[in-house]
């Protein structure tokens, strides 16, 4: 069982996240009395009667102005059992590329809803978001299960419609847990409550203590962007050359056959250099140096790549998007893509499809994505790219589209076509 | 407890990397970075990861320092000794220059503490650093909590909280305009622990006033003030001989000492698990003064 979990909570504003986030921290323990006193401080000055659990999370002027949640807070707290790396993130469709942060490096995805309003608009879309992500595990807490009376019907009614909504992203029954709670109130977060007991599952907390955890890909062939290339040219290391980089999937060992792309060139790793000494192996997600045999042509950008599994090298691929910007997007756009280490000119040359995160049908050919629209598109870029499938490895399979005048984040790329379709549903009206 | 201790030592391993990735992205993508360094036990942990991020070549980067004057002689000594070993070019921003020539005006408290953010962002401005590496913490504060690993300051050198940008997977985006500047927190995801724990495994000097000794200290809206160039006991104040150490080291006039036996680093490490406060909490002046007192600074360019 690994130790560390990293998750991050979504749905629509006001159902209840910050607050369910307050809650674990502090039924846990995890708030330190400065923290606490701080938040009673402010309760009380907003007349409230009990403190108000969100405020510690909510962290900026104009979240506790507002009450709502702007900009994803991370908080890190630990049980005897696990590490937690949490991200609160905003439920308001303004701040989804927010929420798109949080959830890009989540191993589980905290869906609210609220108990009296059920699934709605925004539950699908975050749903959607973080299918399309690959989070590979969803939690759904039903919450505010305190403003209806603790009813059993009313949480089942929204815990079925919930997974089969899932089940049509890709998500397997055994990959969803529906759980009643109250974030206000506590139960079933931390502690089990009196008040469902027609709820037999497990805790909030419970569930993530013990939910597997995805590990680093390590079965998909090795893959390790150079970073900066290492030319001491000191009097003690006048010849060293090594290549820097943190392994993006798979494991390397010395004197295996290595391949550098684009360029082709073949050569072995000599050694896996770090500055505590050699390594036997490196496995995804640790930085080390690599040195090579042969005296090749290697420079940031460069992929360095098990020599019998290389991935394809193009400058024409489909990709799915999601776009995060306010202006929209339109076929023949010109943007920059970094992927790994690598950034590039590049064209949106077409506009596939359209996703329907309500429908999870497609829209073909449409006229432009816009804030928050998911979308397949082709693009061909000025220098080749060797990508992997997102679905098949995050890491090599992920890239950024930036605009090229300001320097904006426009948009969260993932080669393929990570998303189900149910083209079978008709269009409807 | 040894799954407790396997765990440390794997999220160790994870924030270490994760660290050097960071400031090799920044080496391969910026002209100018350049590291905050004060001597504190962050920034010292900061340029442990730079030294080990390039190894075996010299750190890429020259350092940064704003001292405000206000600053503990042990660090400073230490700050020096530290430049030395390590053949580093190191800036010094002093405060009093800027006082001076009546860019600055002293406050009427005496804490120069806010005063660092003009001589920061002119240094900057003046030597076009593009980059700049800090040690902040998301554990901190909860605006900290909220910031990017890479974080753009507009031409002002503001942080905008309301429009930061997306920030993905492990793909950052380092792009700006001219005159704009990015600050890179490779801590981000690291507790005070984390930074505690690291610090003995990797067996990291740190100034001495981190762990227990004996100093004249005076007691200031319940914390421990020592007496120095910044100032000393008002009426109704008196100094005492007591056994503190810090936890966190800035300027002298607002960072308060704690009570405190830790005389070694596992000392230091199981009083920090049993805190019950946070460091800044327990030790920061400025912080106490508002909500959103970090925000406020960070939007006016603070670290
Ligand atoms: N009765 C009841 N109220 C709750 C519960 N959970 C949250 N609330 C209230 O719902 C309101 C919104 O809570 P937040 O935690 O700020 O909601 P959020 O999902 O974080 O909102 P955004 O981050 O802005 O999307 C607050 O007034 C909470 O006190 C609950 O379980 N029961
Ligand atoms: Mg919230």
């Amino acid at each position: 069982m690994s130790d560390l979990l990293r998750l991050a909570t979504a749905g629509s504003v006001d159902d209840g996240k910050s607050t369910l986030v307050g809650r674990l921290l502090y039924d846990t323990k995890s708030v330190l009395a400065d923290q606490l006193d701080a938040v009673h401080r402010a309760s009380a000055d907003r007349g409230l009667a009990t403190p108000d659990l969100s405020l510690l999370v909510d962290g900026l002027r104009s979240e506790r102005e507002q009450g709502i949640t702007i900009d994803v807070a991370y908080r890190y707290f630990a049980t005897p059992k696990r590490s937690f790396v949490l991200a609160d993130t905003p439920g308001h469709v303004q701040y989804t590329r927010n929420t798109v942060t949080g959830a890009s490096t989540a191993q589980l995805g905290v869906l609210l809803v609220d108990a009296r309003k059920g699934v709605i608009e925004q539950t699908r879309r975050h749903a959607a978001v973080l299918a399309l992500l690959g989070v590979p595990r969803l939690v759904l807490a039903v919450n505010k299960i305190d403003l209806v009376g603790y009813d059993e019907a009313n949480f089942k009614l929204t815990a079925k419609e919930f997974t089969t909504h899932a089940n049509a992203l890709g998500y397997a029954d055994s990959d969803v847990l529906t759980i009643p709670v109250s974030a206000l109130v506590g139960d079933n977060v931390v502690e089990r409550s009196a008040n469902t007991p027609w709820y037999t599952g497990p805790t909030l907390l419970e569930h993530l203590e013990t939910v597997p955890v995805e590990p680093d890909p390590h079965h998909v062939p090795f893959r390790f962007p150079v970073q900066y290339v290492i030319r001491p040219r000191t009097p003690e290391y006048p010849d060293y050359r090594g290549y820097a980089g943190q392994v993006a999937a798979g494991t390397i060992t010395p004197g295996q056959e290595i391949v550098v792309l684009p360029s082709g060139g073949r050569s072995v790793v000599q050694r896996i250099d770090t500055p505590d000494g050699e390594l036997a192996e490196a496995t995804a997600g640790q930085s080390v140096t690599l040195v090579l045999s042969h005296d090749l042509d290697v420079s940031r950008g460069d992929l360095i790549s098990a020599a019998d599994a290389a991935p394809a090298v193009v400058d024409e691929f489909d990709a799915t998007l999601c776009w995060l910007a306010d202006k929209a997007l339109r076929a023949g756009a010109r943007v920059l893509v970094k992927h790994g280490t690598k950034t590039t000119q590049a064209f949106v040359t077409d506009l596939v499809t359209r996703f329907d995160e309500q429908r999870l049908s497609s829209v073909e050919l449409p006229d432009l994505l816009q804030l928050n629209d998911i979308g397949q598109v082709r693009i061909r870029t000025a220098e080749p790219l060797p990508v992997d499938d997102y679905t098949v490895n995050r890491r090599t399979g992920a890239f950024l589209v930036i605009d090229a005048s300001d320097g904006t984040t426009l948009a969260a790329g993932l080669v393929g076509a990570p998303l189900p379709v149910r083209d079978a549903v008709n269009p409807g009206p | 407890m040894t799954l407790a201790l396997d765990r440390r030592t794997a999220n160790l391993d994870a924030l270490e990397s994760e660290a050097i990735h960071i400031f090799r992205e920044v080496a391969g993508e910026f002209d100018r970075p350049v590291i905050l360094f004060s001597g504190g036990k962050d920034s010292t942990v900061l340029l442990h990861l730079a030294l080990k991020a390039f190894w075996p070549a010299p750190v890429p980067f020259a350092l940064l320092h704003v001292d405000t004057g206000h600053n503990f002689p042990e660090v400073i000594d230490f700050r020096d000794r530290v430049v030395g070993k390590h053949g580093l070019r190191l800036l010094v921003a002093h405060v009093q220059d800027w006082i001076d020539d009546g860019r600055l005006t002293e406050r009427p408290d005496g804490t120069r503490n806010p005063l660092q953010t003009v001589p920061l962002l002119d240094t900057i401005a003046e030597n076009k650093f593009d980059a700049v590496f800090g040690g902040g913490r998301r554990d901190e504060e909860r605006a900290r909590a909220k910031e990017r690993i890479f974080s753009l300051r507009n031409a002002f050198g503001q942080w905008e909280p309301k429009r930061q940008r997306p920030e993905l997977w492990n793909l950052y985006n380092g792009r700006h305009r001219p005159g704009e500047h990015v600050r890179v927190f490779p801590l981000s995801n690291w507790t005070e622990l984390d930074v505690w724990n690291y610090i003995a495994r990797e067996k990291i000097e740190l100034p001495d006033i981190y762990y227990a000794h004996e100093r004249e200290v005076y007691l200031r809206d319940g914390m421990w003030l020592a007496e120095g160039p910044w100032g000393g006991p008002r009426d109704g104040e008196t100094l005492e001989r007591r056994t503190i150490r810090y936890r966190t080291v800035g300027d002298g006039s607002c960072t308060g000492a704690v009570d405190s036996d830790a005389r070694t680093i596992e000392d230091v490490i199981a009083e920090v698990a049993a805190s019950r406060l946070t460091e800044r909490g327990a030790t920061r002046a400025d912080d106490r003064l508002s909500e959103a007192a970090m925000e406020d600074r960070k939007r006016e360019g603070y670290f």
